[in-house]
């Protein structure tokens, strides 16, 4: 499934991340592909915000629906 | 300089001086141990072609230089560009790591390690990152990393001195083999093992340097940096417990919509008071009025008088109405100034508490729509503080369409404080139903033009993906600092294009192209917009400042439905000329004309097509029409909205809205 779908409070692996600067920038932000990531929140119909120890990032939705994860 | 290449800046080094680079990932610290280090000598220079100012100071024998804070260096941004070339000429670089996100900071300082420039870490925060309940064991990082690892607070001066003891012990650090190999091998070909390094990355710019290709291997290395920092951070630290507290939760309310919105409705109501009320009345009142007008422009006219008359040529050019001695200093000083220094002290605020990152996601969905992200939310508000101001700012946006889209809509639809301020003195004396009249048809036009503008433009404006800082309670210091050396920036950069202005409008008044315009436009405003032909003056006298043209009207006799329409059109209406010439500098001269056209023939297209309508609603009254104007541009832009998203949806499969 794609980001856009996940609830808040779900643990999530991220499978596959579309395009090669994006991808870049999250391996630095420490959410590559691979990474176990929780949904901290969703703002309805906007972006996905994603946590991983203390590092939080927010991720618009265009973006999210084309990012693959499965449920962890 | 001893370099081969130059970091871009103008900087005075003396000979024999080592460079010692402070980088770090934003909100690390690095400014508090920049002004330890240094002291009262500082220089600040701008980045040439950014908005962005590096610092640089003496220490000791040896000179000190910041750095904008960024996750990594490459060329992704202007801030990565400028980082990575003053890091790539570092004699020593000190590395500011926040202790609380070692994860994602240890990225930044294997990349920096591996360019093989000698590194000392500040692990800085330890007391907040012990607060929340991590332990580093420092000895460890610093064996794992292969260079000294120095434990800071620097808020609180403590480990600062270490540090700087240190500085002595900087060594390269620990490179992974397989990496260190492929460097080895490309080191003949560029010189240095830090420029291999970015050439193996796939940076366009520094392969283009040397005339080799961009490597392709950006990916697996950055995988495999990736990997170490992680294996590192899990060796290192230790968390005891992990507690919600007060700044998570506040954080939390502040991008849901429930509790977001009147947070940011609060945010704004506090702008706008200390700005709008507090700034633009009493302190303009003295600032304007008193001092520029009352005290400055006599002394000046009176000064210059002695040679030249005021009623001549160039009597008018300099000490005239529109005078580049009289005029320009005023606006510039007198009034600009202080709602300059107002808004970028509310920017840094909410920048330095970690806010704006949240106010960004919050209204990411809203400007979507009109193809922009989050991040656009900035030079927006800055608009309804000074356009020219804005459209510079528009230059942190990640790409050229962003830029094009924002831009436009600031000179079409965002009225600047100095015009807000006589419109909303119109406003009030016409009652509310034409207020939100006024409102409602700026926001569809706004809404409108920035849908047709997404759906138009060729590509794909990029997505929201920001980092969200812990919130913390802003350093006032900090605050102060940022909003000094922004101001300072802004008002160097715009002064000489006001002067500019300034002059091009005078030469207008001379040579009577301003009594031409206005007479040229007056048919428009009589037979399209149903207004006295007077309007056109006003309008005209809104190119040479904003609120000029608005003020123009206080003195006419308007009925209620006139004042609004002329409001209107005089809000879309072109920019003031100093925000032209802004445009013209950033957007080239083709784009900007095409823009500067677009406004002439939106704001007369709107303005009459409220006038036209209200004739036909209104029907001999005018307040009876409202409601109805008001569903016709409501439905207007719906309709665009829904014919928009029909067009765009075929050719991106699904992935434009």
């Amino acid at each position: 499934m794609t980001l856009d779908r996940v609830k808040k409070g779900q643990h999530i692996k991220i499978l596959s991340i579309p395009d090669e600067m994006i991808r870049a920038q999250a391996i630095r932000f420490g959410i590559a592909e691979g990474a176990i990531v929780l949904c901290e929140e969703v703002v309805p119909a906007g972006p996905i915000v994603l946590r991983k120890n203390k590092q939080e990032i927010a991720i618009g939705r265009g973006l999210a629906n084309r990012i693959s994860v499965a449920l962890n | 300089m001893a370099h081969c290449h130059n970091t871009g800046l103008k900087m005075d080094i003396p000979a024999g001086a080592r460079k010692i680079v402070l980088a770090g990932n934003p909100n690390a610290g690095k400014s508090v141990f920049f002004n330890h280090f240094t002291g009262l000598y500082v220089d600040v220079s701008n980045y040439p072609g950014t908005t962005l100012e590096i610092s640089h100071g003496r220490f000791g024998s040896d000179v000190i230089i910041d750095t904008p804070g960024v996750y990594g260096i490459s060329s992704f941004n202007d801030e990565e560009r400028i980082a990575r070339d003053i890091i790539l000429s570092a004699d020593t670089v000190i590395n500011i790591v926040n202790a609380v996100h070692l994860e994602r900071d240890l990225f930044l300082t294997q990349q920096i390690i591996d360019t093989g420039v000698p590194v000392v870490v500040a692990l800085n925060m330890v007391d907040e990152a012990q607060k929340q309940g991590i332990e580093i064991d420092v000895d460890l990082l610093s064996d794992l990393l292969g260079v000294p690892v120095i434990p800071t607070v620097a808020v609180r001066k403590q480990g600062l001195d270490r540090v700087k003891k240190a500085l002595a012990a900087a060594r390269p650090g620990n490179i992974d083999a397989g990496l260190q190999q492929k460097l080895t091998r490309l080191v003949d070909r560029v010189g240095s093992q830090a420029e291999a390094l970015l050439v193996l990355e796939g940076d366009p710019v520094v392969a283009g340097r040397h005339g080799l290709e961009p490597g392709g291997e950006r990916e697996e290395i950055y995988l495999s940096r990736r990997e170490r920092v992680n294996d590192i951070t899990g060796h290192v630290v230790k968390e005891t417990s992990r507690g919600a507290n007060i700044s998570s939760i506040l954080g939390r309310w502040m991008i849901k919509p429930a509790t977001g919105i009147p947070m940011l409705a609060l945010a704004l109501w506090a702008m706008y008071q200390v700005i709008g009320v507090f700034i633009a009345g009493a302190v303009v009142g003295v600032t304007e009025e008193t001092i520029m007008i009352g005290k400055y422009e006599p002394a000046v006219r009176g000064f210059v008088g002695q040679f030249i008359a005021e009623n001549s040529t160039p009597g008018t050019i300099l000490i005239g109405e529109f005078g580049v001695l009289t005029m320009t200093v005023t606006y510039v000083l007198g009034l600009l100034m202080p709602l300059v220094v107002g808004f970028y002290f509310f920017l840094s605020l909410f920048e330095d508490s970690g806010y704006l990152p949240r106010i960004a996601t919050l209204v990411d969905r809203l400007l979507t729509g009109i193809g922009l992200n989050g991040r656009a939310v900035i030079p927006m508000i800055l608009g309804f503080g000074c356009v020219t101001m804005a459209s510079i700012t528009t230059r942190l946006l990640s790409s050229e369409r962003e830029r094009r889209i924002t831009i436009f809509l600031l000179g079409l639809a965002i009225p600047c404080s100095a015009q807000l301020g006589v419109i909303a003195g119109l406003l009030a004396g016409v009652g509310p139903q034409y207020a939100v009249l006024y409102a409602l048809v700026i926001l569809t036009v706004l809404v409108i033009v920035g849908t047709v503008l997404n759906t138009l433009l060729p590509g794909k404006s990029a997505e929201l993906l920001i980092d969200l800082p812990p919130l913390r309670l802003p350093r006032m210091d900090n605050v102060l600092r940022k909003t000094a050396t922004k101001s300072y920036m802004f008002l160097k950069e715009a002064t000489p294009l006001f002067a500019l202005g300034a002059l091009i409008i005078s030469i207008f008044q001379v040579t009577g192209i301003l009594t031409m315009l206005q007479n040229l436009l007056a048919p428009v405003t009589v037979g399209w917009l149903n207004l006295p032909p007077e309007t056109a003056t006003a309008f005209i006298m809104g190119i040479v400042r904003r609120d000029f043209g608005a003020a123009g009207l206080t003195d006419m006799a308007l009925t209620p439905m006139a004042t609004v329409i002329s409001l209107i059109t005089i809000t879309l209406f072109v920019p003031c000329i100093a925000s032209i010439l802004v445009i013209f500098k950033e957007r080239g001269r083709k784009e900007a004309a095409l823009m500067w056209a677009g406004t002439w023939v939106i704001a007369f297209t709107i303005g009459g097509l409220v006038a036209q309508l209200s004739g036909i609603f209104g029907n001999g009254n005018a307040a009876r029409g409202i409601p109805l104007i008001i569903a016709a541009f409501v439905t207007l832009a719906l309709a665009v909205l829904l014919t928009c998203r029909f067009a765009k949806k075929p050719k991106n499969s699904g992935a434009g809205c």
